[in-house]
């Protein structure tokens, strides 16, 4: 089993309009040797649980730059209970303010990562949330 | 059992997670396979190869989109390259399927090539007869983007079509005993940049040329048969089309579909349909075959025999050829009885 690939969707929610952490974040998955289904960016909370399901990932991560976390996270943790994939672990990564990060610990989120972080941290995070 | 049945019900979480335990190739994909076998032949499998960058993915958005609006359900597959490094990918083929998210009526699926050359995973046929059994009228692959030899989506599909771009020049050239030859549609898509129309003339005549080499053992007895019977042998022959199209506007696409439903029927007409199922049968059971006869040898030979094989082989005191003689020796002699 653990010879599989672990499969984790990267999706950009919302309007923001730059990808280059997601992208980054993507790549160090990729080395990490895990396969990525990059979504691409202005990602509705709809298509990302969708694709999510589809593609049936162990893990999801999204990167939200537009501040618009506290609106959009609820919306997929909402979602992603009503498709059965409650289970899935997501991550958020982004500009998030550090007084909100509980609130999105609350809500339901595996992991945070705000600017600065090492993407040997976010990758060894993914490998922990897995086994 | 349940899950069989709700692959075959339509239940789209059922036919994700089926697709996983295929894609891994875990103990119960076998049974799935098995029991889901019976329902397949019914959709229409299309494949969809070039090289990388031609729009391949831009293109299936067009087409599905038009697919949709005549009322088709699709299934589709998105190959993409693992690394040959850290066996990780990237699989980005959603970001150009940006129309056809959200539709009940299509079902997408990326998967990794997971170190298989041939422009496909190992595992596409059978997940292919996943999608099939799960009633979608059309059945897409979009092949990793490939280089000149990569052909393996012919033993996969009814209808490939092969993609291009304008200003590949000579590189068509170069294509032309490979990715052409299983061509069944040829695309040139990004028709609005230059050179498409030198792109498309270079196409035809090496297709023509191509036609003419296949036809002249017949050409002497097609010179003296009569108008009626020429007509008939010229309804066998299918000759592939060369459509230009602007992916991202649409251009085109009306076009490319007409042709395909064309091909579609021609196939089911000439019976070509037939002999196509039966290479693909062929080339999943040959490839089933290899694939479960390695992991059989790799779990009989113990872990210490695999090893010391390599050792010798590093430590130069024998050369990998003859150690790979030497282990199926060993297998033979320990583990192969008398009986049959």
């Amino acid at each position: 089993m653990s010879d599989n690939p672990i499969r984790i969707l990267i999706a950009k929610p919302g309007l923001d309009g730059h990808d280059r952490g997601a992208k980054i974040i993507a790549r160090a998955l990729r080395d990490a040797g895990l396969e990525v289904i990059y979504t691409g960016l202005r990602q509705s909370p709809m298509m990302i649980v969708e694709a999510a399901m589809q593609e049936d990932v162990q893990v999801i991560g999204v990167s939200i730059l537009s501040g618009a976390h506290q609106v959009l996270v609820p919306r997929i943790i909402n979602l992603l209970h009503e498709k059965g994939l409650g289970h899935v672990p997501l991550l958020v990564g982004g500009i998030i303010p550090e007084n909100e990060v509980d609130e999105l610990f609350q809500m339901g989120v595996t992991g945070v990562f705000g600017p600065g972080t090492s993407t040997s941290d976010v990758v060894a995070l993914v490998q922990d949330v897995i086994t | 059992m349940s899950l069989i049945k709700q692959i075959i019900d339509g239940d789209r979480r059922a036919l994700a997670q089926a697709l996983t335990i295929i894609e891994n190739d875990d103990h119960s994909s076998q049974n799935i396979l098995t029991n889901v076998y019976r329902h397949t032949g019914c959709a229409h499998l299309i494949g969809i190869t070039g090289i990388p960058g031609v729009g391949k993915s831009t293109l299936i958005n067009s087409l599905s989109k038009l697919m949709r609006k005549c009322g088709d359900t699709i299934g589709l597959l998105a190959i993409d390259p693992s690394s040959q490094f850290s066996k990780g990918a990237i699989l980005g083929d959603r970001i150009r399927m940006k129309d056809l998210l959200g539709d009940e009526g299509i079902f997408i699926r990326s998967m990794a090539s997971r170190g298989v050359l041939g422009g496909l995973s190992s595992t596409t046929a059978a997940a292919v007869d996943i999608l099939d059994a799960a009633g979608f009228d059309r059945v897409i692959v979009e092949t990793v983007g490939v280089g000149q030899s990569e052909v393996d989506i012919a033993s996969n599909a009814q209808t490939s079509i092969v993609v291009l771009c304008p200003g590949l020049g000579d590189s068509i050239q170069a294509a032309k005993s490979g990715l052409l030859e299983i061509a069944d549609i040829i695309v040139i898509n990004k028709s609005d940049y230059p050179e498409v129309n030198l792109t498309k003339s270079y196409l035809r005549e090496m297709i023509d040329i191509g036609s003419a080499a296949q036809t002249s053992d017949a050409g002497e007895q097609n010179a003296i048969s009569d108008i009626n019977e020429k007509s008939d042998t010229d309804n066998c022959v299918w000759e592939v089309p060369i459509i230009t199209t602007v992916a991202t506007t649409g251009e085109g696409i009306g076009d490319l579909f007409e042709r395909l439903l064309a091909h579609h029927d021609h196939i089911k007409s000439t019976g070509e349909i037939i002999r196509r199922h039966r290479s693909r049968l062929r080339a999943i059971f040959e490839s089933r075959l290899r694939k479960q006869l390695y992991t059989k040898l790799s779990q009989m030979l113990s872990e210490d025999y695999w090893l010391r094989q390599l050792e010798v082989i590093m430590e130069g005191e024998t050369d990998p050829y003859t150690a790979a003689t030497n282990c199926i020796k060993h297998f033979e002699t320990n583990y192969i009885g008398d009986e049959d």
